[in-house]
């Protein structure tokens, strides 16, 4: 079986798998990273949101084997180490305002509205609700409205 | 009725002057100190309210039936329900100083074990964080006292756990008493320390050995008057945020069992179709990763290395199908079976009515946590991993599924990722365990979205029918007619009905009859009203989604209610206002119509709807503000579904006691995206026996786009001892509250349900194979 190398959280790993095997399942199945969660396996409720570099992406919709060595995949269980803090600035602002519920969502929340706030300064510019809007992760759970306020919150300490 | 309300005994039975209420916990013996108290104390009998305040009903009286919802509401009968049970529910203090307690329901998301941990650490005087909740496995001798539903946790919880929680702390007071030499009344128990008139304090670790009893006996205690809550009615951020925002909470998909590896099922093209033949088995299992692949009763297993494997395993598959329970159905058909079910409104009235027929289309039960379960099943034993609402009835059916002792399988309920109803029933458990028994293996099952929407639970289709006759300024009559797909209530709550069904005054009704009397009430001074329920079509997986009958049943109220004030020319608010008997009721209407500024001008195609509705023991009031312009229905979003924008949502609710008030908002907050999505976006379109939608680019519940950017949840202050329910309670006066300012919006009052369902707005997925495969795109969607 073909082996593929990347980088996860700041560690390198090396899996042996088949180069198709989506990016969500070599982290949940293989290496027991269990963070990002599936939602659908279509790239549609984005509760597998992870980082790719910095940029959010979904592992569900990646094969394994589009990864190059140097890539980095920051899932949420590494979003606090990019910060050099405890916590991630945005985690703070969803433990200020109680956003999760069940939380089955809330990993890929989290890592969509940090990219989304990158995204918005590079612009130069404020978050706006048309960009709250755009956000396509589902919560069944309906905390839409606390996220959109963690979201400004955070966004003010990033 | 509550415990605390039946369950305290007179302190001054014997001739005091004040009467403190005093109950009965246990000490069990244990090495540390454990203590304990009835789910719900036997001698609690409550005092037969319906028996008590119902007028004498005569034999096939049914204009009086539906009043049944006012005298004995569904929590008492969960409540009486329990009253055989031996279980107790106990505290433990361990050596390090931190209180453990194992709660028999299952947290999906509702924050019962925040408000839990709230009640010990007010009793026992101890940090929130160092009170550790967790789920109890199925207790079978708990019978009926383990089911999650009908926002009923906190009603029958609240006084046991503090009965429990204050047995400890007078038993931690007395042996600090020995310890320091000194009267317990001169001790002070603060953020888990005692301390003596000396000023020399112990911990309670220290004194959890001390404290513990090696015979197990009764003791009576009071609790923390309400006057003195210090933590009780404040709010308080959930316990297992932290975990959730790390993603260090673990789901039961997350949890590592040895040797558990991912399972999927193919499933059928048709609902509860059934295999046939498999021509390429061997095949299959000699794909990439794959272990095992084996016909079980829901459809074709595969076992592998990665879920990813059994997804192409799935697809691989070449099976041929048998016909299913919906063989040919479509939206058109089951609606023409709703009205030949549909009850007879009587004579048309003399005078003169208003009358409206509502559809309500079939909505998906499906959490964001996809149907999932460990098993691991052995010759002799099996253990079970999921998120389930009815352990007891779970362990039951998969000891007999089994063929193994009740006693030789353990049901472990897991932390879950969302319910709504769903997780009552416990699909994925029972073919976890048939094919781990098959394979000899342990599995770690989970169903693909597709297969949650497509074969998952559904909240069925129905019709209402309302007819409303007036004179005047007067309702002289109100009378609905809700006609639905059957609701299987099959899960335990169905065995509760039934045991008790007999003891009310309510002449031949069956399972869902009963519940529907008892969770629907009238609140407004209509004259003679009567609702009634007729099922039909037992062929759909269907469950009680949140909130069951009532969001679809005081949607068509509402709408109704805002046609009569239209007629007599009265404004909506002032209307229902004016003909609400009970005070609560009025001052949470009152309260969103003022937070709300009710009757302020809006722009033509916007406007303002308000709806009330009242369920376990709380009321509720939803104020909504809608945009349906055209360039807002129709602002462009991909692979969703835009359509009219609840722009505001003002929401006010009385659940009397409140635990925790950030948890109620939350509650509240979710139940109103429910309303918002049941009535403008979410609904399953059925076709030739199988449901279109087979994912979330499909099935349109609430998104951020969907979400009003300005929203309000208001909480009524209550001085009532008693907390009522509130999982669900939002739901049916939002949906309601949507559909009256749709109405008032457009001019045109809405009937069928979703309000977009008539239009198809993706393109279907094929159903063989019956999941969608992964795109392989990712990398082009970085951003
Ligand atoms: S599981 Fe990846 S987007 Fe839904
Ligand atoms: S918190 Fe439950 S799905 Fe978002």
């Amino acid at each position: 079986m073909p082996e593929y190398t990347f980088r996860v959280n700041g560690a390198q790993v090396t899996v042996d798998v088949a180069g198709d095997v989506r990016l969500l399942w070599v982290l949940r199945d293989l290496l027991g990273i269990t963070g990002p969660k599936y939602g659908c396996g279509i790239n549609v409720c984005k509760a597998c949101t992870s980082h790719l570099n910095g940029k959010a992406v979904n592992p569900c919709a990646i094969p394994v084997s589009a990864l190059r060595p140097t890539d980095e995949v920051t899932t949420i269980e590494g979003l606090a180490a990019t910060s050099g803090q405890d916590l991630h600035p945005m985690q703070r602002a969803w433990l200020e305002h109680d956003v999760a519920q069940c939380g089955y969502c809330q990993p890929g929340q989290i890592m969509a509205a940090v990219a989304l706030v990158r995204r918005v300064a590079a612009e130069g510019r404020e978050i706006t609700d048309a960009d709250l809007d755009g956000l396509r992760n589902i919560c069944r759970c309906g905390t839409y409205f606390r996220i959109r306020e963690a979201i400004r919150a955070g966004a003010e300490n990033m | 009725m509550t415990g605390g309300e039946h369950g305290g005994e007179r302190g001054s039975e014997r001739g005091g002057a004040i009467g403190r209420r005093r109950f009965l916990g246990y000490v069990v013996a244990a090495p540390t100190l454990v203590t304990a108290a009835q789910l719900v104390p036997a001698q609690l009998v409550p005092a037969r309210p319906a028996a008590a305040a119902a007028p004498p009903v005569p034999e096939q009286a049914p204009e009086l039936v539906p009043e049944l919802g006012d005298l004995l509401d569904l929590n008492d009968l969960m409540t009486a329900a329990a009253l055989p049970t031996s279980g107790l529910i106990s505290v433990g203090i361990g050596g390090d100083g931190t209180v453990s307690f194992a709660l028999p329901r299952a947290e999906v998301g509702q924050g019962i074990t925040t408000s839990t941990a709230m009640l010990i650490a007010e009793e026992l005087a101890v940090p929130l964080d160092r009170v550790r909740v967790t789920l109890a496995d199925a207790r079978p001798e708990l019978l009926f006292n383990q089911l999650t539903g009908g926002s009923n946790t906190t009603i029958s919880t609240y006084t046991p756990i503090r009965v429990a929680a204050a047995v400890a702390r007078l038993r931690l007071l007395e042996a600090a008493a020995a310890e320091l030499g000194a009267p317990v009344a001169g001790l002070t128990l603060k953020a888990g320390v005692i301390t003596g008139p000396s000023g020399r304090s112990i911990g309670i670790g220290a004194l959890a050995a001390r404290a513990a009893s090696d015979t197990t006996m009764r003791v009576r205690v009071e609790l923390a008057p309400r006057e003195s809550f210090t933590v009780i009615g404040r709010p308080h951020n959930r316990v297992d945020a932290l975990d959730a925002v790390t993603g260090r909470k673990k789901f039961a998909m997350d949890l590592a069992v040895p040797g558990a590896k991912p399972t999927m099922v193919c499933r059928p093209p048709t609902i509860n179709g059934k295999v046939g033949s498999v021509a390429n088995l061997a095949e299959v299992r000699a794909m990439p990763g794959v272990t095992d692949a084996v016909v079980i009763s829901t459809g074709v297993a595969v076992r592998a290395d990665t879920f990813g494997q059994c997804i192409d395993a799935v697809r691989a598959l070449k099976v041929s199908w048998r016909p299913g329970t919906a063989e040919g159905k479509s939206d058109a058909s089951v609606l023409r079976e709703l009205e030949a079910a549909e009850l007879p409104l009587g004579i048309r009235p003399p005078t003169p009515f208003v009358e409206g027929r509502f559809t309500f289309a079939f909505r998906s039960n499906s959490a964001l946590e996809p149907n999932c379960a460990i098993a691991d099943v052995r010759a002799d034993r099996a253990e079970i991993w999921s998120a389930l609402k009815s352990p007891i009835v779970a362990q039951q059916a998969i000891a007999a599924m089994l063929g193994l002792p009740v006693g030789r399988v353990t049901v472990h309920v897991t932390e879950g990722g969302g319910s709504f109803g769903r997780k009552l029933f416990f699909d994925a458990a029972m073919e976890a365990a048939e094919v781990s028994q098959k394979l000899g293996k342990p599995v770690k099952l989970m169903w693909h979205r597709a297969d949650d929407s497509r074969q998952g639970r559904t909240h069925p289709m129905a019709t209402s029918r309302v007819r409303a006759a007036y004179l005047g300024e007067t309702v002289l009559s109100f009378q609905q007619r809700h006609t639905s797909v059957s609701t299987d209530l099959g899960h335990g709550l169905g065995e509760i009905i039934t045991a008790l069904a007999a003891r009310l005054p309510v002449a031949d009704a069956g399972f869902a009859q009963t519940f529907f009397h008892l969770s629907q009430s009238m609140p407004y001074a209509f004259g003679v009203s009567s609702r009634l329920l007729s099922e039909t079509d037992k062929g759909f997986n269907t469950g009680s989604m949140r909130n069951v009958y009532s969001p679809d049943v005081t949607c068509a109220r509402e709408l109704i209610v805002d046609q009569l004030a239209a007629r007599m020319g009265k404004d909506p608010y002032r209307f229902r206002h004016d003909r609400l008997g009970d005070a609560r009721s009025r001052a949470v209407l009152a309260k969103v119509a003022e937070a709300g500024a009710w009757g302020r001008p809006m722009a033509p195609g916007t406007a303002q709807g308000i709806a009330l509705h009242g369920e376990y023991k709380s009321v509720s009031a939803a104020l909504i503000e809608i945009d349906c312009r055209p360039e807002t229905v129709n602002r462009p979003i991909r692979d969703g579904v835009t359509g009219p924008r609840v722009t505001r949502a003002v929401f006010a609710v009385d659940a009397g006691l409140v635990v925790n008030p950030r948890g109620l908002e939350a509650q509240m907050m979710g139940g109103i995206m429910d309303g918002i999505a049941l009535a403008l976006t979410a609904g399953l379109h059925l076709r030739d026996g199988h449901f279109l939608e087979a994912s979330w680019d499909n099935y349109f519940y609430t998104r951020q786009w969907n979400t009003p950017p300005e929203l309000r949840i208001i909480i009524m202050p209550s001085t009532s001892d008693r907390p009522g329910g509130a999982g669900e309670l939002a739901v049916a006066a939002s949906m309601a509250a949507v559909a009256c300012a749709y109405g008032r919006a457009t001019g045109t009052m809405p009937t069928g349900f979703p309000i977009n369902h008539a239009t198809l707005s993706f393109t279907p997925k094929p159903t063989v194979p019956p999941i969608p495969p992964s795109p392989a795109d990712g990398l082009d969607h970085a951003r």
